[in-house]
C-alpha cells in the first residue's frame, strides 16, 4: 500500500468572481520512504495541493472531487479531532519563510517540546531532551543555547534547521517542504537541501518537496511533478525527465535556465512567449496551447488531454499530457536564441578607489557606557576597487550581508562613503548624497529594483510614473515630446502602448518590471544599476526579463552593475565578476576566469553550492559551516577564515590576505599560494 | 534593560518640568493677575501689592519659578481660593475618589473587551463577530451623557434599583458607585474590543499560527498559547492610553451623579478660576500621562521579545 494516494484531485477557492479552480485532476502515488518533487511557476497550484494535504484551505478554499489516502486513510472526509492528531504527528511541514513560521514571542524550546508533549503525551523533560537530541541531529551548535533562544536571535539558516527539527520532532512518515530554502543564501541552501537528504535517510521520511527551482529537484527528488496551470503536464522519475523532456512547456523552462554552457551572446536563453492564463481564463484544449510553438489547432484545443506514459527513450520512465508528445520532438523548437552582436568595450565609466561605508552603531549596554566605549562601527564596505567601461556588464556577487546592497546605495547617493572615492565619468560621487546631484547626474545613474511589486506607485498610472521621471530628469519638457518618449520607452521594454493608462495592479510582476526598466533608461544613463533584478521573478518571466535587459544595454552601450547571488545568471550575464564577503573583495576577474580555477576558496564554495539543471554535469559538493560572521565584529585576518574548508593555518586568523594577481585583472586575496590554487579540481565537469 | 528604563524614567520627569514651566509661565507670569484672583475682583490696589509682597512675587522670575516648582514637588500646592483650606486637603481625597471609579470601571472592562476582542477576532467574519462588532460599535457611539440619562431612566425611576446620584454622604456605598461605572464601562469597552479584535484577527491570519495549526496542536492551545499574547500587544497600549482618557473622561460622570472625584474638581476649580487648584490638577494630569505611557513602553517590551533583546 503506498504512503500517500492521491487520485483526481480538484480543489477551488470560492472569490466574488466565483469559483476559481485552483487544482485540477491531481494524481500523485508516494510510496513510503520516497521523495517526490512538485515543480512549476507562481500559480501552478503546487502549493495548493501541500495544503490540501493538510486539509488547510483557509475559509474560502476548498475540496471539489477526489480523494487523498495516507496509509489507506481518507483524508478529505476526516473530522476535526482525527485531523488535529495526524497533523504534526504523521504528516509534518517545513514553509517558506522560517523567520514567520515561528511564533516571535516563544522560546525555541516552548514552540518544540509542544509537539510531543501534545502528540505523545510525554513528560516536560523527555520532550525536552528530545528537542535538543534533534537539534543534534539537524546540526545546530549548541542546542541548549538555541532552545533558550526566540527566533529572531537565530540566523536564516538556523531558523530553518529548527522548523526542520520540529517537523521531525513526532516522527512523521510524511514530510511536506514548501520552497524551504527559497528564502535562503546559495551557501545555506546547500547546507538545508543536504540536511533533508541526510534525514531522510536516517528517518525513513518519505518527502514532497515543492519548489520553483528545478535544478533543486535534481538534487532532492526522486520522482518529479512538473504543474502547469493547476494540472500536471509531466510527472515521473528526476532522470528520465530532465534527459528526455516531452513536454514542450518542461522543454521550454529548461531553456529559460541559465545552464553553465549558455552564453548571452553566442547562446542566449530563450524565454516562453506569452503568460500563465488566469484560473478562470483557461484555453479548451491544452493549457499551454497558446504559448506553445507545437501547437495545432483542431487537435490541441478540441479536447481535453490526458495524461499518457512516454513509451520511447530506452529508459524513459515518465508519463505527459501532451496530444502530439509522439509526433513533436521539443529539442526541435529553438532552443537556443540567435547569436547577438558581443558589445564593444569602451571607456572606464566607472572607477572605485579604496571605497569604504561604514555605519556606526550605538552601544547601549550598561558595560558600553561605563568604560566609555558606546560607538562600535558596522564595516560594510572595506577598501573595495574596481572599474566599469562603457557597455560592460559587471556583476557583484555575494550573499546577505556582504555589503552588496550598501555599494548600490552609495553609488545612488543615499548614503555617502566614509572614504575612498568612487568616480563617475571622472567626478567623484562617493560623498555627494543625492539631493546634491545634478538633474544629469541623476539621471545617468539609474536603478532597477528587486521587488517590482513595491517600486511602483499603486495610484499612479504607468504612463504618468514615466513622464514624470522624464521631466524631472530634464529631457524633455513639452508636453508632447514627453508623451511621445514615455511611448517610445514601453516600445523599448516590449510591453504594448496602451499600458501607459493602466496602473500597477493590472500588471504582472514581470511586466511591472518591465515599467521599472524603462523608468531606468528614461534618461539616457550611461550606468544601471540592476540590485537582483530578476529574482522575485518566475524563471520563464526571469529570462524574458533579463534578455531585454541586455537587449537594452546592447543598443544603448549603457554600462551594467548586476548585483546578484545568483551564480548561474551572472555567469550568463557577466563580462566581469566581483565576489564580495563581509564587505571585501575576495575574488575579481573576467567571468571565465572566476568560473575557473585558480578559485578563491569562497568562489569555489559559492559555485558548489548553486545547483544546475543538467544531470549530465558533475558537481563536487562543498558545504560551508555555520553562518557568516556579524559585520559588527567582523573576524581578524581573512574574513572567510571562519568557514574556510581550505584554512591554511594560524596565518589565515592573524594577517590580512595578499591580493595576488592571477592574470590580468583577475585578483585573488587569499594566502594560498597561487600554484596551490591553480591545481585545485574544477567544481563542475561536464560527464561523458 | 536597566539603561532603558532609566532612559524612559528620565524622559518622564524633563516632560513634567517642561510641562511645569508652560504651565507657571502661562498662569503666573503676571502677578496682578494672581493677586486679582486670589484676592476677588473687588479688592483694593493695596491689598493686592500687600498680597503679593507677603508671597514673594516681586522677587525675579527664575527665583519665582523655582521656589513654585520647589512648593509643588514637596507636596505644597497653595490654597484653594474656592475650598479655603490648602488645595492638598481636598485633591488627595478627590483623585482616591477618581481612582476608585476608574479601577471599578477597568476591572469590568478590560476583561470584557478583551475576551469580547479575541473572541471575535479568532474567526474573523463568523456570526459571533458580527454580533459583537455591532454591539461595539453600537455602545461606543453612544455619548456618556446619553447613555447616563438612559441608565439612570432605567435603573432609576422605572426600576428604582440603584440611586440617581453617587455623592456618597453617607460614606462609601457600592450601590452608588454602579451606575457611574456601567456608564463608563458602555462607553469604553467597545473601543479597546475593537481594537483588540483587528489585533486578534491579524495575528490568526500569520504564518506562526499556521504553523501551530498544522503541528497539530488543539484549537485551545494555539489560541492561549499563541495567539493571545502576540494579539495583547496592541491592546495594552490602548489600555494604557484609556487611563490617561480616564482622568478628564470622568468629568461628565462625575458632574452628572454628583459624584466627588477628580473630574468632578477640575470642573470646578475651573469654573471658579481657582488658580492654584487648577496647577495642581494639571499637573497631577501631566503626571498621569506621562507615567502611564512609561509603564507602556516598559510593559511593551516585556510583551514583545524582538524589542527586549534588540
Amino acid at each position: 500500500m503506498p504512503l500517500l494516494e492521491i487520485r483526481d484531485l480538484c480543489i477551488s477557492y470560492y472569490t466574488r468572481a466565483g469559483e476559481i479552480p485552483a487544482v485540477v485532476d491531481f494524481s500523485l502515488v508516494l510510496k513510503a520512504g520516497e521523495s517526490v518533487g512538485l515543480v512549476g511557476e507562481s500559480g501552478c497550484g503546487k502549493s495548493t495541493v501541500a495544503m490540501g494535504i493538510m486539509q488547510y484551505l483557509g475559509n474560502n478554499g476548498g475540496i471539489v472531487s477526489g480523494s487523498i489516502k495516507f496509509k489507506g486513510r481518507e483524508l478529505t472526509t476526516l473530522g476535526g479531532e482525527e485531523l488535529r492528531r495526524l497533523r504534526g504527528s504523521e504528516i509534518a511541514m517545513v514553509y517558506q519563510e522560517p523567520m514567520a513560521a515561528l511564533n516571535p514571542s516563544l522560546t525555541i524550546a516552548s514552540q518544540l517540546m509542544e509537539v510531543p508533549m501534545v502528540h505523545e503525551r510525554v513528560t516536560q523533560s523527555e520532550a525536552r531532551e528530545r528537542a535538543l537530541k534533534l537539534l543534534a541531529d539537524v546540526h545546530l551548535p549548541d542546542p541548549e543555547r538555541i532552545m533558550a533562544a526566540y527566533p529572531h536571535q537565530l540566523s536564516g539558516g538556523q531558523q530553518q534547521r529548527v522548523v526542520i527539527a520540529m517537523a521531525l520532532l513526532s516522527n512523521p512518515s510524511l514530510l511536506l517542504l514548501d520552497e524551504p530554502t527559497t528564502a535562503l543564501d546559495v551557501t545555506v541552501e546547500a547546507g538545508i537541501v543536504e540536511l533533508i537528504a541526510e534525514l531522510s535517510r536516517k528517518f525513513g521520511t518519505a518527502l514532497l518537496y515543492i519548489s520553483h527551482n528545478l535544478s533543486l529537484m535534481l538534487e532532492t527528488c526522486d520522482r518529479v511533478c512538473v504543474m502547469y496551470s493547476g494540472e500536471v503536464i509531466e510527472e515521473g522519475a528526476v532522470d528520465s525527465i530532465f534527459t528526455w523532456p516531452k513536454h514542450p512547456y518542461t522543454h521550454g523552462l529548461f531553456s529559460c535556465i541559465p545552464l553553465p554552457d549558455a552564453d548571452k551572446n553566442t547562446r542566449p536563453l530563450v524565454p516562453i512567449r506569452g503568460q500563465l492564463p488566469l484560473p478562470h481564463e483557461r484555453p479548451p484544449g491544452c493549457n499551454f496551447g497558446p504559448r506553445c510553438d507545437f501547437f495545432k489547432q483542431g487537435l490541441c484545443d478540441a479536447q481535453d488531454i490526458a495524461i499518457e506514459p512516454v513509451t520511447v527513450g530506452k529508459d524513459a520512465d515518465h508519463c505527459v499530457r501532451c496530444i502530439r508528445w509522439n509526433d513533436i520532438d521539443p529539442s526541435d523548437a529553438i532552443t537556443v536564441g540567435p547569436s547577438k552582436q558581443a558589445v564593444a568595450v569602451g571607456d572606464i565609466v566607472l572607477e572605485v578607489k579604496g571605497m569604504q561605508k561604514y555605519y556606526e552603531v550605538d552601544d547601549r549596554s550598561i558595560r558600553a557606557l561605563i568604560s566609555g566605549g558606546g560607538k562600535r562601527y558596522v564595516k560594510a564596505n572595506e577598501a573595495l576597487d574596481f572599474s566599469a567601461r562603457r557597455g560592460e556588464t559587471v556583476a557583484i556577487v555575494g550573499e546577505s550581508g556582504c555589503g552588496k546592497s550598501t555599494f548600490a546605495k552609495v553609488l545612488m547617493g543615499l548614503e555617502t562613503a566614509t572614504g575612498g572615492e568612487i568616480r563617475l565619468d571622472g567626478i567623484n560621487i562617493g560623498e555627494m548624497p543625492v539631493r546634491e546631484r545634478s538633474a544629469k547626474q541623476l539621471a545617468s545613474l539609474q536603478m532597477v529594483f528587486q521587488n517590482p511589486n513595491d517600486t511602483l506607485n499603486p495610484s499612479h498610472t504607468i504612463g504618468s510614473q514615466i513622464s514624470r521621471v522624464i521631466r524631472k530628469f530634464g529631457v524633455e519638457s513639452d508636453r508632447a515630446k514627453v508623451a511621445e518618449r514615455m511611448l517610445r520607452l514601453l516600445d523599448l521594454v516590449k510591453l504594448p502602448r496602451d499600458f501607459a493608462f493602466r496602473r500597477p495592479r493590472q500588471l504582472s510582476s514581470g511586466q511591472k518590471q518591465r515599467v521599472g526598466i524603462a523608468r531606468a533608461f528614461a534618461g539616457n544613463p550611461s550606468m544601471v544599476i540592476a540590485d537582483e533584478p530578476v529574482s522575485a521573478l518566475d524563471v520563464s518571466v526571469a529570462a524574458a526579463v533579463t534578455e531585454l535587459l541586455m537587449d537594452i544595454q546592447r543598443e544603448h552601450k549603457t554600462t551594467l552593475l548586476f548585483i546578484s547571488h545568483d551564480l548561474s545568471v551572472v555567469r550568463y550575464l557577466a563580462d566581469r565578476i566581483v565576489v564580495m564577503y563581509l564587505g571585501r573583495i575576495m575574488e575579481r576577474g573576467t567571468t571565465a576566469e572566476v568560473f575557473n580555477p585558480p578559485y578563491h576558496p569562497y568562489t569555489e564554495a559559492l559555485l558548489s553550492a548553486v545547483p544546475i539543471a543538467d544531470p549530465k554535469i558533475e558537481k563536487r559538493h562543498i558545504v560551508l559551516e555555520g553562518a557568516p560572521p556579524s559585520a559588527l565584529d567582523p573576524p581578524k585576518g581573512c574574513p572567510f577564515h571562519t568557514r574556510c574548508p581550505r584554512k591554511v593555518g594560524a596565518i589565515c586568523e592573524q594577517e590580512r590576505p595578499p591580493e595576488r594577481a592571477a592574470g590580468e585583472g583577475h585578483v585573488i586575496a587569499c594566502h594560498i599560494p597561487l600554484e596551490e590554487l591553480r591545481g585545485v579540481e574544477p567544481v563542475i565537469r561536464t560527464a561523458c | 534593560m536597566v539603561v532603558f528604563i532609566l532612559r524612559r524614567l528620565g524622559f518622564m520627569v524633563l516632560t513634567m518640568v517642561v510641562v511645569s514651566l508652560l504651565l507657571f509661565l502661562l498662569l503666573e507670569i503676571s502677578p496682578g493677575n494672581v493677586a486679582t484672583k486670589v484676592l476677588g475682583p473687588y479688592s483694593s490696589e493695596e491689598q493686592r501689592t500687600l498680597w503679593l509682597a507677603a508671597h514673594g512675587y516681586f522677587e525675579p522670575l527664575h527665583v519665582r519659578y523655582f521656589s513654585w516648582l520647589g512648593n509643588f514637588a514637596t507636596g505644597d500646592f497653595g490654597e484653594s481660593i474656592r475650598f479655603k483650606v490648602p488645595v492638598s486637603e481636598v485633591l488627595w481625597p478627590r483623585l482616591a475618589n477618581t481612582a476608585i471609579l476608574g479601577l471599578a470601571t477597568f476591572a469590568i472592562m478590560i476583561p470584557l473587551s478583551l475576551v469580547l476582542g479575541i473572541l471575535a477576532g479568532m474567526r474573523e467574519g463568523s456570526k459571533l463577530d458580527r454580533a459583537i462588532s455591532v454591539t461595539s460599535i453600537a455602545t461606543t457611539s453612544v455619548p456618556e451623557f446619553a447613555s447616563a440619562v438612559f441608565l439612570s431612566a432605567i435603573f432609576v425611576f422605572w426600576l428604582k434599583l440603584l440611586p440617581g446620584t453617587s455623592g456618597m454622604t453617607e460614606g462609601f456605598s457600592i450601590k452608588q458607585l454602579i451606575l457611574p461605572v456601567m456608564v463608563l464601562v458602555l462607553y469604553d469597552f467597545g473601543y479597546v474590543a475593537r481594537m483588540t479584535r483587528a489585533s486578534m484577527a491579524e495575528v490568526m491570519t500569520t504564518a506562526y499560527i499556521r504553523t501551530a495549526v498544522l503541528k497539530g496542536l488543539p484549537y485551545k492551545q494555539v489560541i492561549l498559547k499563541h495567539a493571545l499574547r502576540n494579539a495583547l500587544i496592541t491592546p495594552f497600549t490602548v489600555i494604557m492610553l484609556q487611563i490617561n482618557w480616564l482622568l478628564s473622561g470622568v468629568i461628565v460622570v462625575e458632574f452628572f451623579f454628583a459624584y466627588k472625584g477628580f473630574g468632578a474638581l477640575l470642573l470646578e476649580a475651573s469654573l471658579n478660576q481657582d488658580i492654584f487648584l487648577i496647577e495642581a490638577c494639571a499637573m497631577v494630569a501631566v503626571f498621569v500621562a506621562v507615567a502611564t505611557q512609561a509603564i507602556a513602553d516598559i510593559g511593551y517590551t516585556y510583551l514583545n521579545p524582538r524589542i527586549r533583546f534588540a
